[in-house]
């Protein structure tokens, strides 16, 4: 049942246990999928790790990074902070466009006792296990170049769920206003695309310019990436306990922006 | 409660645009009530209405004796909608489809198994289960969609436009399909611009034009009120036209409609072609035909083109 509270004109979001079943379904298509989907979350850290880690990489002097590492001990962990950012961001941004205008599945689903709140719960729920799936998949290709020493990378994977759906909820809320699936290409090339390149993944911060490494610290990915360091080098300190709360934050009030939003859209 | 869906005063506005102006209608159990109306009378909004899925403006609006506005998820959970548009879902099979919506009703998955293999075999689709939905013909997948809204077992069974695409054969089979659950009890909505649908299925009916019912009534019902028993197609010009014209008023059992170069002249009584004859007698061509709810539909909301 929904509540509204016209005195105030507000009107609580009506989100209940069936956004299960929206995440259920996206899960039932994926799993028809999978292995069509798996090439992507292994062949790039894959592609990455051998480029960038090996051939790049070898000519950077250990010197010029921190705490004397190789320059694909450095990459590791940022590319388990970045790539599943793709991977959530793009299952809710291409994959909930396209389910919602050109397979009107969200219209399907909202016609049975699921709310569309459920619906858009349910997608970032599923856009988190996404980024979720991809971490596995990084995780095993980084532990297979030896690149993982401590036990508490364990914890990376419910930490890639809590930054996906960070993600998922960031790009749900954009396509809630896109009107086309090609002006979601402003969204991919204007913000996830910095974030992959500038969010402190591929050199240390302190390289940029003063201005730049301001505006990295507003960056979500900033934060994830600083958390994957401290946990695959092994050594976590209290300013990430910040950096979670500052995506605790960011996901918060996306996931609320795409709640109103979706509504808004889709319900008139 | 005879009555199961109940709307008193019902408005719905976009933006300033006014595409329900205020209506009153009321569906019995287990009856098939038509929505007809010509492309943006109102009808597809009023049934959305119902579903839940569109904000009521103004106005009352009771489903099963439930408030749309308070509990959305209640009256959808006894209804079943067979949408216009195909969205069914292309990456998964047949019964897969039909799976994963029993899921949205949190049916237990014995249950849905069970009515998953009814439906199937009611729509004759049994073959097909495995299949993937962009294996299917337009007819198969409105098979499967009215099958898909048949799966919580609805109360209502919502149709918007259940037939339109589909070949001769294919929409006989959805009528009698059709026929058969209303046979079954199921009272259901229909909204179509196709009269031979309405005239088939529908116990009763409104015709909606620019957001208002202008009629109510039984499908044969209205065609005896508005449109008599015979319509005659006359091409008639000139002076022969103008006297027809003239002629007409004196004749009270004939009422006449000028489309073009076009008089639909109907007639009101059993022997109305007795009484056109002689006026007609001069007319380049002429076509009878029995009034049917083409006639009185046209009649309603006028032959012109309305876009």
């Amino acid at each position: 049942m929904s509540i509204a509270l016209p005195g105030i004109g507000i009107r609580l979001p009506d989100v209940s246990y069936r956004a299960y079943r929206v995440w259920q379904r996206n899960r039932d298509v994926y799993l028809r999928l999978w292995k069509a989907e798996a090439i992507w979350p292994l062949a790039e850290p894959l592609i990455t790790l051998l480029a960038l880690g090996l051939g790049l990489g070898g000519l950077v002097t250990r010197s010029e990074l921190p705490g004397d590492q190789r320059y694909i001990e450095f990459i590791a962990p940022g590319i388990l902070a970045v790539f599943p950012m793709w991977a959530a961001a793009g299952e809710c941004g291409w994959g909930s466009f396209f389910r919602m205008e050109n397979q009107r599945t969200y219209h399907a689903i909202i016609a049975t006792p699921v709310s569309i709140e459920d619906v858009i719960t349910g997608e970032i729920l599923w856009g988190a296990t996404r980024g979720f799936i991809s971490s596995v998949y990084i995780l095993a290709v980084t532990a297979a170049f030896l690149l993982l020493h401590s036990p508490m990378v364990l914890l990376a994977l419910p930490m890639a769920y809590v930054s996906s759906f960070m993600f998922a909820s960031v790009s749900l809320s954009y396509t809630s206003i896109a009107r086309s699936i090609s002006s979601l290409n402003y969204f991919f090339a204007l913000f996830i695309t910095p974030q992959f390149w500038l969010g402190g993944v591929f050199f240390p911060l302190e390289n940029l310019p003063k201005e730049l490494q301001a505006a990295a610290w507003f960056v979500p990915a900033t934060h994830v990436a600083d958390i994957y360091r401290g946990l695959v080098q092994g050594h976590l300190s209290l300013g990430h306990l910040g950096d979670l709360a500052w995506i605790a934050v960011v996901a918060a009030i996306f996931y609320y922006l795409a709640l109103i939003s979706m509504r808004r859209r889709l319900i008139q | 409660m005879p009555e199961i869906i109940r709307a008193r005063n019902l408005v719905k506005r976009y933006d300033g645009f006014t595409a329900v102006a205020g209506i009153d209608f009321s569906v019995r159990r287990g009856e098939c009530f038509g929505f007809l109306g010509p492309n943006g009378a109102g009808k597809t909004t009023t049934v959305r209405m119902i579903s839940c899925v569109s904000p009521v403006t103004e106005g009352e609006l009771a489903v099963d004796g439930l408030d749309v506005r308070r509990e959305p998820r209640r009256i959808k959970s006894i209804l079943g909608v067979v949408p216009q548009e195909d969205n069914l879902d292309p990456d998964l099979s047949v019964r897969q489809n039909l799976a994963v919506y029993a899921r949205y009703f949190d049916m237990a998955k014995e249950l849905a198994n069970q009515r998953i293999d009814e439906s199937l075999a009611l729509f004759q689709l049994e073959e097909k289960q495995r299949e993937p939905i962009w294996a299917l013909s337009t007819g198969l997948k409105r098979r499967l969609t009215i099958a898909r809204g048949l799966i919580n077992q609805p109360k209502i069974l919502v149709l918007d436009e259940p037939t339109t695409g589909l070949d001769p054969q294919a929409r006989h089979l959805v009528w009698q399909k059709l026929r058969y659950l209303k046979e079954q009890g199921v009272t259901m909505l229909l909204c179509t611009h196709y009269m031979e649908e309405a005239s088939h299925l529908c116990d009763r009916l409104v015709i909606m034009h620019q957001g208002r019912i202008l009629v109510e009534g039984s499908p044969a019902g209205l065609v005896e009120e508005h449109a008599g028993q015979e319509v005659a197609e006359v091409h008639v010009s000139g002076p022969q036209r103008e006297k027809v014209l003239a002629e007409m008023a004196s004749r009270p059992g004939l009422t006449v409609e000028e489309v073009e170069d076009i008089l639909y002249i109907y007639a009101r009584t059993p022997d109305g072609r007795a009484q056109m004859a002689d006026l007609i007698l001069g007319a380049e061509s002429v076509a009878y035909h029995q009034a049917n709810l083409e006639d009185v539909f046209l009649r309603l909301t006028g032959r012109g083109l309305i876009e």
